[in-house]
């Protein structure tokens, strides 16, 4: 996993609450056994016009400069809810965004992206709501975050921001978490044992 | 201290408390892996050389995109076809037991869990799919993962862990005629939001729960995660244990008495903190319907779709606003107006039998509506052999509904069974998100004898008024 510790650029503000996993990567690409090539169909119902994806929808806002490539997505309450496919990180990391700045979460889609190197940054409803106008400035309107002070800096303000230690910890080292799970194995050896003896029926 | 059942589970799976911040390193008891979310995590492992620890806790079955119309893979296409045939490879190099399509116990994965008894009571029970809460109906703690934690399960056999808020919700009286599990649910959902529950693991209680079905039961925690719960659980108790005993995996002789004996320790203790609790009077619920693109846009049948401006907060009504255009609705209009051209019976949530004979007492001796497509796709192998000797299969393909083979099918539509753009379909799955059952579709989340009764008037029919008239 690459590490997260700093970043500058703009931010795509997608400007809607409720924004599922089906909307971020629908069903029809997820029949794939490899975790790369997903970015060309973020947002495919969105995105495009029509089914194959070679017409772009020119009111969608990553398909308007300077938001082609913007390394930041702005959003609105439960991104990310729905089904846990994390076809829908590998499709916004695939597509360059390393951080989404929202008021909330869903649960399984913050977990899959801290696995994937994404930084998910929560802020208040209001806060938002400032880094929308903020990002109306267009190429000009650059919001830059730091993990490590946990601050978001935008138009001269500063908005902190809270994240659980470990999480942290994983994305600025980029690190393996299996690896870090199995320092454990002589634990899970003796929890093992355990269970056989006291629960055999959970074979 | 008095502890929730969630406490209780969760502290006899702590493998490793997190220290300075860490993460708990949690026990998994279960695995269910799918052909969708699981190649990347069997990839990862050999990348890294490793092996899956306990390969015996790992069960496999294929579902998501199988074919229903038949079990040629040719329908599938090339790209499904190889998730199908990797899956199958995944297993056999790693050692793991599939349920494939050639197995008569083949079946949508939190269908056949419980009915083969691989779910029981006590466990921590994941799946690279967010509707694995419905394992908790048995009093397990059940939650989706992804594919990188179905990676982390295969090689560690546990997971990283934060603890959940908890929430009880207690459900008292009796339902009325008509209302269902699924509208329960429902109704829950369009209460506490689709954000309603985040962080928390939810336990259902009191006694309009304590009365239904293990089959009831599983519907209502199925959808936990559209309120955007890490879990939902149900306490278990004699219809758990009637409904296990005997079943394929269940405990046998000596383990299955102590195991007994162990489930009836994992109620909540009386007095028991609950960070949060919600009452609902049974009473109070009536048959749902949801109008919009998301779970928690859902109304009383009898209703009317609501007005944009009828919501207090500025990103529910633009949520709305969005909602009625992709579903083609105007404000006002009765729930009950609204034509429907496509029904499907099935998925995670209404798959399993005594779904599809409450259907089926819906459909006898009548006619699926002209221009209505009706279709009905068991949840696993063991549900249509059931209903088929039940005779129900006769039932419905005399209605003029289609009987097809089990799989997920047209909830997610990752098949070929899929609405096309702008057709309109009452469906008794779990998400109604634009797009779900197919580009364009249009999807009104019912249950099970809704769905058959709209199929019959061709419209979201009142099941009440529809069973008072007869049609």
């Amino acid at each position: 996993m690459t590490p997260f510790t700093m970043l500058t650029g703009v931010a795509a503000p997608l400007d809607r609450s409720n924004v599922d996993t089906d909307a971020i990567i629908p069903k029809q690409f997820l029949r794939k056994i490899e975790r790369t090539g997903f970015g060309k169909h973020l947002f495919h119902e969105w995105r495009f016009t029509d089914y194959e994806g070679t017409k772009e929808n020119p009111d969608f806002i990553l398909n308007k400069e300077p938001f082609r490539r913007a390394p930041i997505l702005l959003a609105r309450d439960n991104f990310g809810c729905g089904s846990s496919r994390e076809h829908a990180p590998w499709a916004l990391y695939d597509h360059g965004f390393r951080c989404i700045i929202a008021p909330s979460f869903a649960d399984i889609f913050y977990n899959n992206c801290i696995k994937n190197g994404i930084l998910l940054v929560t802020l208040k409803s209001d806060e938002v709501d400032e880094l929308f106008a903020v990002s109306a400035f267009g190429a000009s309107g650059l919001i830059a975050v730091d993990l490590e002070k946990q601050v978001v800096n935008a138009a001269g303000k500063k908005f902190h921001f809270k994240i659980d230690a470990f999480n942290k910890e994983c994305l600025l080292k980029g690190l393996d978490q299996i690896g870090w799970s199995l320092q454990f194995a002589g634990k899970i050896d003796e929890y093992e044992a355990a269970l056989a003896a006291q629960k055999p029926w959970v074979i | 201290m008095p502890k929730t059942m969630y406490q209780k589970i969760w502290d006899a799976h702590v493998v490793n408390e997190g220290e300075n911040g860490a993460a708990a390193l949690i026990y998994v008891d279960r695995h269910l892996i799918h052909e969708v979310t699981s190649p990347q995590a069997f990839d990862g492992l050999r990348v890294a050389g490793r092996k899956a620890r306990c390969p015996k806790k790992t069960f496999a079955t294929m579902d998501h995109n199988v074919p229903t119309r038949s079990r040629d893979l040719a329908l599938a296409g090339e790209a499904s076809r190889l998730q199908i045939t990797q899956l199958q490879k995944n297993c056999a190099e790693f050692g793991i037991k599939c349920f494939d399509l050639a197995d008569e116990d083949q079946g949508v994965v939190h269908i056949i869990g419980p009915e083969l008894g691989i779910t029981q009571p006590g466990m921590v029970i994941v799946c690279g799919d967010s509707h694995t809460a419905t394992h908790g109906a048995f009093g397990s703690l059940a939650f989706g993962i992804g594919t990188s934690e179905v990676e982390h399960v295969l090689s560690t056999q546990t997971l990283q862990q934060k603890i959940s808020k908890t929430m009880l919700i207690n459900v008292n009286g009796r339902l009325d005629n008509g209302v269902t599990p699924k509208d329960v649910i429902l109704y829950i959902i369009g209460l506490i939001g689709t954000a309603g529950a985040t962080g928390y693991v939810i336990e259902y209680a009191g006694s309009t729960i304590a009365d239904m079905s293990m089959e009831g039961r599983m519907t209502v925690c199925n959808m936990s995660i559209e309120a955007g719960a890490r879990g939902g659980m149900i306490a278990p108790d004699e219809v758990t244990y009637t409904y296990l005993q005997g079943r394929d995996y269940s405990p046998k002789g000596k383990n299955w008495v102590n195991a007994v004996a162990y489930w009836k320790t994992l109620k909540s203790d009386v007095g028991a903190k609950f960070d949060k609790v919600i009452n609902i009077k049974a009473e109070a619920i009536a048959p749902q319907v949801t109008w919009g693109t998301s779970p928690g846009q859902v109304v009383n049948v009898d209703a009317a779709v609501p007005a944009p401006e009828s919501f207090k907060d500025p990103v529910a009504q633009s949520a709305a606003r969005n909602a009625l255009k992709y579903m083609d609705l105007k404000a006002g209009i009765k729930m009950t107006d609204i034509r429907i051209d496509v029904v499907f019976i099935g998925s995670c949530t209404n798959g399993r039998i005594e779904d599809l004979r409450a259907a089926s007492v819906v459909v006898k001796g009548k006619e699926v509506a002209q221009g209505v497509q009706a279709i009905i796709v068991p949840g696993s192998g063991r549900v249509k052999r059931q209903a088929e000797k039940e005779g129900l299969d006769k039932v419905f393909i005399a209605a003029g509904f289609e009987w097809r083979h089990a799989g997920c099918s047209m909830c997610l539509a990752m098949n070929d069974d899929q609405l096309t753009p702008g057709q309109r379909c009452a469906a008794t799955s779990n998400r109604n998100f634009e797009g779900r059952q197919g580009p364009g579709g249009r999807t009104h989340l019912v249950g099970p004898e809704m769905a058959a009764a709209a199929a019959i008037t061709g419209r979201i029919t009142d099941i009440r008024e529809f069973m008072k008239r007869g049609k």
